[in-house]
């Protein structure tokens, strides 16, 4: 958690300075999530993410340097400086990739299991990891539809953030998102995701649950986000909460919490390890070759057809 | 009113205002549209003025918008559905070109569909994937759709307003690089009929067709060139669908040269359909081939570099001399 939350604070600092181009979706406060979950997890696991995909694609093991290079636009990224914030992926560790299309990750997942069940693998899971608005998007209730109906070992993931961009929950969604998932035949549960253990509990039954053949599993982790919905909000000062409500999920913090469970001298010990990685992170992306707009007509497609330059 | 300067942002608005106004079966709906007033802020202020019930904060799902604002227009309502971003409009792709553009012409007439699809669209505001997308071809290709984009303050003014009013399903494109550029707006000019192009600036040398957020751009080369002697004839298409090309064949009759300019890739782009029907119309009159300028054949890039894919003053005037190559 302590990564995703500095490297987050790294992020929104070079965001605001204009060295990420574009700027980012932050992460913080919601890391809880993405840790819980993501402890439950192998390597031969995967996940779909989503426009907020930071915390969930170091959680699964991306190398924060190759991460912060993506978002550089280095060719030492990720994807090498082509995805950006929102696509960072690494197919090699099973990250299927952040989206910036709200909901489009579900039904990837939902393929991704049902390739692990045709090989006789239930025991690789696929995890999708979604907002609140998602709910609203008709692709996410296909994707529920077909897990549902083929058994898939999937775990959808709802981080229920009380926003989407500035609509409050409750005048974007109707019913509860539970029961919404039962409907469609998923073991649905709620779960605090300000709290990472109990995430991680809840996480743990439903993964131990799909990989032994039980089907999907729905999971709702109540959660917050501390900054606006992107950067962009934080230069026009947007605003459609209360401070009292930003306030009081602050005095939520999940680090702060997870770190009254650590002695002093380990969550001490955690804070330099990580002070090490961000700094090595930045060292590594800010020395990086940005990319070669020369290449632009290259990987279109996998057959040798080269792109037309156009006109 | 009298004349007044306002962005492109701030002259749809109050267009969106005037609507409103006129007529009570227009609403407005979409994500984010409502306290927040628009990621872009076209809507600010129009749900505190005119209330929840006219313009609506929906759900992040936008094939239930445009979808339920086919019931809302079966019902006599006038929905102006906003669309976040030109990337976001696929997953209502399916209503807009299954139901929307079919309806009128499936039932002869009898049902009429007045809904405008307002999409910010194309680059040049440092954004990520799919916040810098061209789709008007898609559109454009779909009989029962009509297509349109405003360059300038005083087009987005009235042309919001005509579309509002138009009893045709509108696909209107915003170009949002534009947004803060500034123009007079006067409300008692005479208003163009909205599927016509324009001469924004006349010239007797060479013909440059653009559209949207490429009209500066054609602009500014055609000051440019007159710096160098020669005289740009730049046309606003303004409508995509249907094409005004009359004052195109008139110009290109006289200049005997024509480039076409878009942000969106150049394969079976509205550029191809331009130079095809110059070619038709004007053939004999050609000193060489239509040119395009456009995006390159690929997905939008990185923001880092997108300088390098949209089309600049240079690539239209380097267009503008290839055309005196043959
Ligand atoms: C299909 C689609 N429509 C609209 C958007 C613009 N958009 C990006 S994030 C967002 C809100 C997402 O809300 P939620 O799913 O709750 O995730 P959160 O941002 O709260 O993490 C919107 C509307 C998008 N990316 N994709
Ligand atoms: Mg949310």
């Amino acid at each position: 958690m302590r990564l995703i939350r500095e490297f987050e604070e790294h992020c929104l600092e070079k965001a605001l300075a204009g060295t990420i181009v574009g700027g980012i979706h932050p992460y913080i406060g919601q890391e809880a999530v993405a840790v819980g979950v993501s402890a439950c997890l192998r390597a031969d696991d995967v996940i779909t993410s989503t426009h907020r995909g930071h915390g969930h694609v170091l959680a699964k093991g991306a190398d924060p340097a190759r991460a912060l290079a993506e978002l550089y636009g280095a060719s030492t990224g990720l994807n090498r400086g082509r995805g950006g914030s929102m696509h960072a992926a690494d197919v090699s560790l099973g990250i299927y990739g952040a989206n910036g299309i709200v909901g489009a990750g579900a039904p990837i997942a939902v393929g991704a299991a049902w390739a692990a069940r045709r090989a006789g693998r239930d025991d690789r899971v696929a995890v999708a990891f979604f907002g609140d608005g998602a709910l609203s998007q008709g692709v996410v209730l296909e994707a529920f539809n077909m897990a549902a109906l083929w058994s898939l070992p999937v775990l959808f993931v709802c981080e229920n953030n009380g926003y989407a961009t500035s609509l409050p929950v409750d005048r974007g969604l109707a019913g509860d998102p539970v029961t919404r998932a039962a409907g469609f035949g998923l073991t649905a549960e709620a779960v605090d995701g300000m709290d990472v253990e109990a995430v991680a509990e809840a996480a743990g039954r439903a993964v131990d649950a799909c990989r032994a053949g039980a089907g999907p599993h729905f999971l709702e982790c109540a959660t917050y986000r501390f900054h606006g919905h992107h950067t962009v909000e934080h230069l026009m000062g947007t605003k459609y909460r209360d401070d009292d409500e930003v306030a009081g999920a602050w005095s939520r913090d999940p680090l702060t919490r997870q770190r009254d469970r650590l002695t002093p001298e380990a969550a001490a010990e955690v804070d330099t390890e990580i002070a090490v990685l961000i700094a090595e992170a930045e060292a590594f992306a800010s020395s990086s070759p940005g990319s070669d707009p020369g290449d632009a007509l290259d990987y279109l497609y996998a057959g040798l057809v080269p792109a037309r330059p156009g006109a | 009113m009298a004349a007044e300067v306002l962005t492109l942002g701030k002259a749809l608005n109050l267009g969106l205002r005037r609507a409103l106004e006129r007529d009570a079966k227009v609403v407005i709906m979409g994500e984010d549209v409502g306290k927040l007033g628009g990621v872009f802020r076209i809507t600010d202020g129009l749900q505190k003025d005119f209330g929840e019930d006219r313009v609506i904060d929906t759900p992040l799902a936008e094939s239930g918008i445009i979808g339920t604002a086919i019931g809302l227009a079966l019902r006599g309502y006038r929905p102006v559905c906003e669309i976040q971003f030109d990337g976001f409009v696929y997953p209502a792709y399916d209503q807009i070109v299954s139901q929307v553009a079919k309806m009128h012409y499936r039932s002869r007439g009898l049902v009429r569909l007045p809904i405008v699809i307002r999409i910010p669209f194309g680059g040049g505001i440092g954004a990520v994937e799919h916040h810098s997308e061209s789709p008007e071809a898609y559109f454009a290709h779909t009989p029962g759709l009509k297509v349109v984009t405003c360059s300038n303050p005083a087009d987005g003014y009235t042309m919001i307003q005509q579309a509002i009013a138009s009893d045709d399903p509108i696909v209107f494109l915003e170009p949002k690089r534009r947004y803060w550029e500034k123009g007079e707006v006067d409300a008692e000019a005479p208003a163009f009929p909205l599927h016509s192009s324009r001469v924004t600036r006349p010239g007797a040398d060479v013909t440059v067709v653009a559209y949207g957020p490429m009209v500066r751009t054609a602009l500014d080369a055609a000051t440019a060139a007159g710096e160098d002697g020669r005289q740009l004839d730049v046309i606003d298409l303004r409508s995509l669908s249907p094409l005004d090309l009359s004052p195109v064949y008139d110009s290109v009759r006289r200049t005997g040269r024509c480039v076409v300019v878009h942000e969106a890739p150049s394969n079976v782009g509205l550029g191809a359909e331009i130079a095809a029907r110059v070619t038709e119309e004007c053939f004999y009159s050609l000193e060489s081939p239509v040119l395009r300028v456009t995006g390159f054949d690929t997905p939008y890039p990185a923001a880092r570099v997108e300088e390098e894919y949209l089309p600049d003053l240079d690539r239209v005037l380097d267009a503008v001399d290839r055309t005196y190559g043959w």
